[in-house]
């Protein structure tokens, strides 16, 4: 699955991790029904780590983070997101989710409107910014993400690749402390997924604490500072990639990782 | 063209052909004919079927508007001025239109009125304009200025006198200046188009609408006030209610009490004097502007995890749907009597109007429920992540796009609602269709008349519901950004 190289030097300068809690979960549980999809979960995660979660579909690792900005409502356990409790309270909900941001596979962006009104539109009615200073922050990230050209285009007219990047910039218009990435690259060609990952890794360099769940691990030997490996709604083992990649040691893992790197 | 050199298998083009027109099979209107009409054995003998047929209704038909009478008193002068004509002639007494057309259009509304409805009428297009042509500067100017025109002109062929005319001028002239210069000020005109529209057509004191606005205020005062303490929907319910009570008690005391100290007004014009056009109209435009927002309600809390809110919108929609319209209608005029307190006298084309447009609501919500449901699930998790409140997300995100979807649907639904205000007859008021129609053909002089009463107010139907159905096929282009 790694077959987008990543061909660049990775400036570390700023990839520090500090002892500060970012998110921190404890003993959580979900169910859909009667299935039990994430079990006991316990996590915690530090500003300005970088986490790849892995394993196979079913495992989980989507609903894990979807549940930290509470797309997904948990059913037993804590989460806290930058010193806030996750409870069914609207106004915590709000709070964490204009804190964190969120990339999706399918982009979401708002097909109705503009690339720099995606990107304005959080600004303007949840944290109340003039349009004017709104649309320079955007202006700014879109040039961050390479593609301030487009700004005035409609979601539509852009390449698959493209949307992703204007969907992180988007996120990123809220200044969030926090980005999840929920299989970013899955929905992209081979050389659409590069010019993402690029834009992920500058985003890395400059010490976002980022959650990632996807399948390349190139970008997880590259990037990350820890690698987690779930399956069957748990958290079968977690390490730094290098040893994680070089010396797995539950079964299950190395399965995966002979599965996926085997080819 | 033989400088190919044909000896060697080497080959270089020396010229290069000039294009040739195509065969006359593939060009204008023989191509198109070729396409369209005679592709086949089969295609041809439907298309000379076709043709037959075309021609036999025109020849019936034909003679019968040749012959035409516009002029005439009766239809017993008709039929002598098409006797006239020929042995076995027919023509079509249009005369009756010629005689009768200001009841078509006003119903019993007095004759030196007429030019508060038409006035309402043009000012209704002056307060649209910002609302169809959002963004579209010319688009409203031309409505404004045509508007404006059409007013002045309907007013000089009625015969309105020169005051009235002149007073007029000047507000059409004002309302278009004020289209040209402050584009965005035109919404004032829509937000008060209500109440002047009320004013002119039922007249009275002045001070009925303002205090009915003076509820208006009051239910958004209290809203502002609570919004931010209980949230959207319990701040508007809060206001709700404190209207309704406005609206119930002092409301009419102290209109009555204003009017008394300051009584300005128009001459007062009961319901019952409305009719033709001028009720279809009202009841159609009331109904449609009010029953849009409520269908959008209703489509939401249909999809609310609120179990109450839920319920009852499932309850309103499934019990209106499940009833004719002349049922609530019939509702609307006997019924609704019975509940409400002894001694009110709520007007019967108010009555109406309400359950027009909860009829139009119940159908309305469930079209814009489409719309809804065909929308990605990403679409509101992207909205919910960037922290956008529940209303936020609905007023910015899902519904721009779910009502855009919706829109071939909520026009057919408008279009239905308006011909169906054809069916108020049925509970004594004048529509254009049977209502005005069964009153011309009481008279002695135009008994037996049948097709040209219908055929005029059906070609209305048509101008109107015809508009209705292009301006929507213009507003899909216009919001057309998936470029697919």
């Amino acid at each position: 699955m790694s077959d987008a190289v990543i061909d660049r030097k990775i400036d570390r300068s700023h990839m520090q991790v500090s002892n500060e809690v970012a998110i921190q979960i404890e003993k959580m549980n979900k169910w859909y029904g009667q299935f039990h999809v994430l079990r006991d979960i316990d996590l915690t995660v530090y500003r300005g780590e970088r986490i790849v979660i892995c394993g196979p579909s079913g495992s989980g690792k989507s609903t894990l983070i979807r549940c930290i900005n509470a797309l997904e409502e948990h059913q037993k356990g804590r989460i806290v997101v930058d010193g806030t409790v996750l409870s069914s309270d609207l106004k915590n909900i709000d709070k964490i989710r204009s804190e964190v941001g969120m990339v999706f596979q399918h982009f979401n962006l708002f097909p109705h409107l503009t690339i720099l009104e995606n990107c304005t539109l959080a600004p303007i009615w949840v944290r109340k910014i003039p349009r004017k200073e709104a649309e320079e922050t955007a202006m700014h990230f879109l040039r961050k993400v390479k593609i301030p050209e487009q700004a005035h285009k409609y979601p539509g007219q852009l390449s698959g690749g493209q949307q992703q990047r204007v969907a992180i910039a988007r996120s990123l218009c809220m200044r969030p402390r926090i980005m999840l990435f929920d299989e970013p690259t899955s929905a992209l060609d081979p050389e659409m997924i590069k010019e993402v990952l690029d834009t992920m890794i500058e985003l890395a360099e400059e010490g976002m604490t980022m959650l990632v769940v996807t399948h390349e691990m190139g970008f997880a030997q590259a990037v990350a500072n820890r690698v987690i490996f779930m399956d069957q709604g748990q958290i079968v083992e977690q390490n730094e990639p290098k040893e994680f990649f070089s010396n797995p040691k539950s079964e299950r893992t190395k399965l995966f990782l002979s599965q996926i790197l085997g080819h | 063209m033989s400088e190919t050199h044909a000896a060697t298998v080497s080959y270089v083009r020396d010229t290069m052909l000039p294009p040739a027109e195509a065969p006359v099979t593939e060009r204008g209107a023989i191509k198109w004919l070729r396409e369209n009409l005679f592709s086949g054995w089969l295609n041809t003998l439907l298309t000379l079927i076709a043709l037959y047929i075309i021609f036999v209704a025109v020849r019936a038909v034909m003679p019968w508007l040749m012959n035409s009478v516009w002029n005439a008193a009766s239809l017993g002068e008709c039929r002598q001025i098409v006797a006239a004509a020929g042995e076995g002639a027919t023509g079509a007494c249009w005369a009756v239109i010629r005689d009768r057309w200001h009841q078509y259009m006003f119903g019993f509304y007095p004759r030196e009125l007429y030019w508060r409805p038409v006035l309402a009428f043009g000012l209704l297009f002056v307060a649209l304009a910002p609302v169809l042509y959002y963004g579209n500067r010319r688009a409203e100017l031309t409505l404004t200025a045509t508007a404006g025109a059409f007013v002045i002109a309907v007013l000089f062929a009625l015969g309105t006198p020169f005051g009235i005319v002149a007073a007029v001028t000047v507000l059409m002239a004002a309302l278009l200046a004020l289209a040209w210069a402050a584009p965005k000020r035109l919404v004032w005109v829509t937000v008060f188009y209500a109440p002047v529209c009320y004013l002119l057509l039922w007249g009275g004191s002045v001070w009925a609408p303002v205090t009915a606005i003076a509820g208006f205020a009051l239910l958004a005062a209290v809203f502002v006030a609570l919004q931010p303490r209980v949230g959207v929907p319990v701040a508007l319910g809060a206001g709700l209610v404190a209207a309704v009570l406005w609206w119930a008690y002092p409301d009419a005391t102290v209109a009555r009490a204003l009017s008394s100290i300051l009584p300005i007004g128009l001459t007062a014009v009961p319901s019952t004097q409305f009719g033709g056009f001028l009720l279809a109209i009202t009841i159609g435009v009331t109904a449609i502007s009010f029953s849009l927002p409520l269908g959008i309600l209703l489509a939401l809390g249909r999809q609310s995890n609120m179990l109450i809110v839920k319920a009852l919108s499932v309850g309103f929609i499934e019990f209106i749907r499940g009833v004719p319209l002349i049922t609530l209608l019939f509702t609307a005029s006997l019924l609704l009597q019975y509940f409400l307190p002894p001694g009110t006298n709520f007007d019967i084309i108010l009555r109406v109007i309400i359950l027009v447009t909860f009829f139009a609501a119940a159908y309305l919500a469930e079209v814009i429920r489409g719309g809804l449901a065909a929308l990605p699930r990403g679409q509101y998790e992207a909205a919910d992540s960037l922290g956008l409140d529940y209303w936020q997300a609905q007023r910015l995100v899902i519904l721009p796009q779910a009502l855009k979807i919706s829109i071939p649907g909520i026009v057919s639904t408008f279009i239905g609602l308006f011909k169906d205000t054809t069916l108020v007859s049925f509970v004594g008021l004048m529509d254009p269709l049977r209502g005005v129609t069964q009153i011309v053909r009481a008279d002695i002089n135009w008994k037996g008349i049948y097709w040209e009463p219908y055929i005029f107010v059906g070609a209305i139907f048509f101008l109107m519901c015809y508009g209705m159905s292009r301006y929507s096929m213009y507003l899909e282009r216009k919001l057309r950004t998936d470029h697919r």
